[in-house]
């Protein structure tokens, strides 16, 4: 039997009255995407926000300013690699630097939990700016508050940024068309095992570091190069997969991955395999996702290759003219699977 | 992953199909085998005349709705948390799952191991924590494990409800029934490893089926579908172990002293399935004291039929997901009906995610 992706996805929703959001509402899968469309953009819709880019472009003058922002609720705070400061700088950078802006500026938002030490503030805040330096950004607003301790979870970080679009700039997902070939920046799932290392009750041993970075820092070489980039999207909650069904969602023709192409570490295939995840629904904090006309592809890899972040690049799958639009696997062992939307929040299996 | 051995096996097995030109029906008992089969691919590299069916193993599809409304009743009252294996807690109960409790402000923790359990029962003395102790002969000694833990540490807070299931008198349920046509069984490589290959040996010699031991890798599922093919044509049939690297002929006494001290074999519910005889676990003796269901005075009740829902006859391999009016349309992951649906081993799940 063949389906096209998330045909329940689209179907309409009926919500009971009494309804509660639920941890899957916020996992970045099918829940979520009901939540947003049913009840955010149900009362907001406005052209800019319906789009749900990555970053909404605004035309200031003759500029074009890509706006957006990101809340950060992560748990541990601190984990392998990173803490909660470095990825609010990196989510909210990456997310103008995959729509091909030049980040200029963030804002920084914390809420503190009463009775929080100050020396993790501290030390996250070092985070804070370390990371920014490095993506070459200033934090140049921001806002403080504390709330009664037990109403909040430590400490919750939202920021928001604003960068240039450069003329020519014009990324769209619905340039995407069949022959565009995708490339990955990177080794695939290491942000989320890096985290779930880490987590209470689940911490196992691991050399996985997040790889939550500052992608403006590759962007930078693809953008204005003369190359037919379709499309970038930075994989975060939902992984590659959510990623690849944003795709085909929005031209409604067929990807073919190859599984053996996607670049990943033996240690996280392997504590993926432990957790019985799959690594294409994992977060990453540092990649990219990069669409690319045929004739460019090998270029673009390229430059992906001689930049420290996107050194382990491929070339993983291909945008083929086949209906229904499905997202197709060809496995390692040979064989074949559909990739879907994942649910949203994803557990480790029981035995 | 070696892919000249993967596709020699595929020819092996295709040829040993042309040569005896029959439709062979392999039940892979486990969830994870299910799961493995379509997310490696092997599924759609096999013959057509090869017919997989997934079995009762996915400990979450086979948990009758009554042990989940009383897991959601008692996760609802004063000064109880529950924990909780992660796949149960979007289950869908006769009144919604142990997710709407939580959002309704029932304490529901996820734990990976019993043992996180008796942890937070021992940070948490004020409360008492129930363990929804589910699962086959994988997470069954675990469970013993941290009972005893609990024991000795003088725990007094720390319960279960024991919804364990038991592999062997599964499968001979399902063939006493005579409902589906099974002529092979591929059987789970871990749980294997702790009941030993020995414990296949009443099935094959009361229903003379191959048993086949294989554990997870394409390559290892490949090497036990041949296995399995090869002893129907030269009807030689016996309890084979492909998997000879980890599953022993006894498997882990160890572990199987753990159970037998702890657990005695009772009568459960399986979803859909009713009350099948000594097919479960309740704790024994002394160990009586930890049962959730005693000390908060709470029953098991009866499955209500959910309208449409065919996950019962999935679980007994007597249907596809496809056959199921619901499937793919007003059951989805985002939106489950059945358990099948719902867990990330469920047969429902895996042919949604992964396609067949």
């Amino acid at each position: 039997m063949q389906r096209g992706i998330n045909t329940a996805a689209k179907e309409k929703v009926i919500f009971m009255a009494d309804e509660k959001i639920v941890m899957a509402h916020g996992g970045g899968g099918v829940k979520m995407h009901e939540l947003i469309h049913n009840h955010i953009l149900s009362k907001l819709s406005n052209p800019f926000l319906n789009s749900l880019s990555d970053s909404a472009v605004l035309n200031i003058g003759s500029k074009r300013i890509c706006f957006t922002t990101d809340g950060f609720v992560v748990w541990p705070l601190e984990f392998p690699g990173g803490d909660i400061g470095k990825l609010a700088v990196c989510g909210t950078v990456n997310d103008l630097a995959v729509m091909g802006a030049v980040p200029l500026a963030l804002s920084l938002s914390l809420i503190i939990e009463e009775g929080f030490d100050l020396a993790v503030i501290d030390r996250i805040m070092t985070s804070i700016a370390e990371t920014a330096k490095l993506a070459g950004v200033n934090v140049v607003t921001g806002d403080t508050k504390v709330i009664e301790r037990a109403r909040g979870d430590g400490l919750t970080i939202t920021t928001s940024g604003i960068g240039i679009l450069p003329d020519g700039v014009d990324l769209n997902i619905n340039k995407i068309c069949a022959g565009d070939v995708i490339i990955f920046s990177g080794n695939i799932a290491e942000h989320g095992l890096a985290i779930m290392s880490a987590r209470e009750g689940l911490a196992f041993k691991t050399t996985i570091k997040t790889d939550a970075a500052p992608l403006n820092l590759l962007t930078k070489d693809l953008i204005g190069a003369g190359l037919n980039i379709k499309f970038m999207r930075d994989p975060t909650r939902s992984g590659l997969a959510g990623v690849l069904a944003d795709i085909v969602e929005a031209i409604n023709l067929s990807v073919e991955v190859v599984e053996a192409d996607i670049p990943i570490t033996p240690a996280a295939r392997h504590a993926a395999e432990l957790l019985g995840l799959d690594p294409l629904t994992i977060a990453n904090e540092g990649k990219c996702v990069i669409v690319v006309s045929q004739a460019d592809a090998e270029k673009v890899l390229a430059i992906c290759k001689k930049n420290p972040l996107g050194k382990d690049a491929a070339i993983i799958a291909k945008v083929v003219d086949k209906k229904p639009a499905i997202i197709e696997l060809k496995t390692r062992a040979g064989g074949r699977r559909l990739i879907q939307r994942p649910y949203g929040e994803e557990l480790p299996r029981i035995c | 992953m070696n892919n000249t051995k993967i596709k020699a096996s595929i020819e092996n097995i295709t040829r040993l199909c042309q040569t005896s030109g029959k439709v062979f029906s392999i039940m892979e008992v486990c969830g994870t085998h299910t799961v493995s089969l379509m997310r490696s691919g092997v599924k759609s590299m096999l013959p057509k005349n090869i017919r997989l069916i997934s079995g009762p193993g996915c400990p979450v599809c086979v948990t009758s709705q009554g042990y989940i409304d009383a897991a959601c009743e008692l996760s609802l009252r004063d000064g109880i948390i529950i924990c909780t294996y992660g796949d149960m807690v979007r289950v869908p109960g006769g009144d919604g799952s142990l997710e709407d409790c939580r959002a309704k402000g029932a304490q529901v923790k996820i734990v990976y191991s019993a043992r996180d359990a008796v942890a937070i029962a021992s940070a948490n003395p004020d409360k008492s924590i129930v363990f929804l102790a589910v699962g086959f002969e994988t997470t069954t000694p675990p469970t013993a494990l941290a009972i005893k833990e609990a024991r000795a540490k003088g725990i007094e807070n720390f319960y279960i409800l024991s919804g364990h299931k038991l592999v062997i008198p599964a499968i001979q349920i399902l063939l006493r029934a005579g409902e589906v046509n099974i002529d092979g069984f591929m059987c789970p490589g871990h749980v294997s490893i702790v009941i030993g290959a020995d414990a296949y040996k009443p099935i094959v010699d009361e229903f003379n089926k191959p048993c086949v031991i294989t554990g997870f890798e394409p390559q290892q599922m490949l090497d036990g579908i041949e296995a399995i093919i090869t002893q129907l044509v030269k009807n030689n049939i016996y309890v084979e172990n492909v998997y000879g690297v980890a599953v022993t002929s006894s498997g882990n006494t160890i572990a199987q002293k753990l159970i037998a001290e702890v657990f005695d074999p009772a009568d459960v519910v399986w979803r859909a399935m009713g009350t099948l005889p000594a097919s479960g676990l309740e704790l024994k003796g002394e160990y009586k004291k930890y049962d959730a269901r005693a000390k908060f005075n709470i029953e098991i009740g009866q499955d209500r039929h959910i309208p449409g829902c065919r996950c019962g006859e999935v679980i007994q391999g007597k249907l596809e997901p496809s056959q199921c009016a619901l499937f793919g349309k007003k059951c989805t992951p985002a939106n489950p009906v059945g358990p099948c649906m719902v867990s990330s081993e469920g047969t429902c799940a895996a042919w949604y995610k992964y396609g067949s």
